[in-house]
């Protein structure tokens, strides 16, 4: 098995004697999408931030790119992994230059050399679709909801991590916004080829996006389908939930 | 009143001088001990109910009493105004305290987890995030502890530490109703000062979302 990529192995996370994750194994190869799909409880937030180390699992083992998070320093490890989460992820004392040229400033890169850091920071503006003239001074209450999200993957990518983890980036927006995110987003993803994890519970966004789909329930890994078969699959929970997705209005 | 002020005006404005002074250095001591302090309980979760606590009972010692326990002691005890310091301090930790540790575990915790995830070292995570979003709920903190020191300062000169509450403890002893309110008059004009012009840098502070 190759040792590239994000891999799950065997992973559970028990806090106060509830079981959050019961022994996932899992791998997502390197610069694939993977979407993590379930209702809410079913652990996909808790696995996702495994990868980060913001959860710490009671067992088993996550390797990034075959190194084993609970060994590496934590913090190397975070910076060279992007997280984009739902509506509040900017923080909201800092303009949106700020916050994107932060992963920068922390860690100590552009000390003094303002000139190298606006270029890197207005080239992740751009890559989301952003103007760095007239986004780069305003602070985040002063953008939509849409505008907010792109900021946050353009923080997210500003560094070319080697992982992106996503966690219900869109889902607080409404249905067209969601649209254009997503379709700026999965050709993002095409053009950087990243290793990502998206937790979503929107089946239509996750097949939209990810190569691969994975269900949880309560913890454990119920279905775990290349995208195209989702539709078309046998397995019993993955029907359910394309049944509760697309579900006829009673006449 | 003229006549009043000529014959008081150099007292009620050397007084005033020395409350002020009284205050602001118990401040500037309480400020550095307390913020510190309520940073250090976001981290060490387990010294935050027993030191809480104890600052706590010292803001319900009354204050005549404190200043009164305190007279014995040591290297305090022979300098009043030192002695006033030490127990205006102590009034002051709570509020400084309280309102540090506080703002600071009220973050989102989404946004400290995103700090968190950035690969932000527990310094930088303070200093960009935990300290700018908690600020002005800090500074809430000072301008309450400030406006009860300087009420509380008044006492003070209960044990010759100087200051406003001198003309009014003179005033009180000398049934002069004049001399009580030229102490007290300055005294509520200066906690309103300090009142006003904290909150206006609190307000600077607040953290739009």
């Amino acid at each position: 098995m190759a040792t590239h990529g994000v891999e799950f192995a065997d992973v559970s996370f028990t806090v106060g004697g509830r079981s959050i994750l019961r022994g996932v194994s899992l791998h997502v190869a390197h610069g694939t999408t993977t979407a993590l799909l379930g209702r809410s409880g079913s652990g996909k937030t808790t696995l996702l931030r495994t990868v980060n180390a913001l959860v710490r699992p009671t067992g088993g083992r996550v390797l990034v790119d075959g190194r084993d998070v609970a060994s590496e320093d934590v913090i190397a490890l975070r910076r060279g992994i992007g997280y984009v989460i739902q509506e509040t992820g900017l923080f909201p004392h800092m303009t949106v230059g700020r916050n994107v040229r932060l992963p920068f400033e922390v860690r100590g890169r552009f000390a003094g050399h303002f000139d190298e850091a606006d270029r890197e920071v207005e080239q992740a503006l751009d890559s989301v679709g952003l103007s760095y003239a007239e986004y780069c001074d305003r602070y985040p209450w002063q953008l939509s909801g849409g505008q907010r999200q792109r900021a946050g993957v353009a923080r997210a990518l500003a560094t070319k991590p080697k992982v992106l983890l996503m966690d219900e980036p869109f889902g607080a927006l409404d249905p067209l916004t969601r649209a254009e995110m997503q379709t700026m987003l999965r050709e993002l993803l095409r053009r950087t080829g990243l290793t990502t994890l998206i937790v979503t519970h929107d089946l239509d966004e996750a097949l939209y996006l990810a190569d691969r789909v994975v269900l949880l329930d309560e913890g454990a890994v119920v279905a775990d389908l290349a995208s195209k078969d989702v539709r078309t699959s046998s397995n019993e929970a993955m029907r359910e939930y394309v049944a509760a997705t697309h579900r006829e209005v009673p006449q | 009143m003229n006549a009043f002020l000529d014959r008081y005006g150099s007292q009620i404005a050397r007084l005033t001088f020395e409350h002020v002074w009284l205050t602001a250095s118990a401040m500037l001591f309480a400020v550095a001990i307390a913020v510190p302090l309520g940073i250090l309980l976001t981290r060490r979760e387990a010294l935050a109910r027993p030191v809480l606590a104890f600052t706590n009972i010292l803001q319900t010692i009354p204050s005549l009493a404190l200043f009164g326990l305190l007279l014995p002691v040591p290297f305090l005890g022979d300098h009043a105004a030192r002695l006033a310091i030490v127990a205006l301090i102590g009034y002051a930790l709570l509020p400084i305290l309280r309102n540090t540790y506080a703002g600071i575990r009220g973050i989102d915790p989404e946004l400290v987890d995103v700090a968190n995830a950035l690969g932000m070292t527990g310094t930088q995570r303070l200093f960009r995030v935990e300290l700018p979003l908690s600020a002005s709920f800090i500074l809430a903190g000072i301008r309450t502890a400030t406006v009860t020191c300087v009420g509380i300062a008044t006492i003070a000169a209960a044990i010759g530490a100087g200051g406003l509450g001198e003309l009014i403890f003179r005033g009180v002893a000398s049934v002069d109703n004049g001399l009580v309110l030229a102490g007290a008059v300055p005294a509520a004009l200066l906690a309103l000062c300090a009142d006003g012009l904290l909150g206006l840098a609190e307000k600077r502070l607040v953290v739009r979302r």
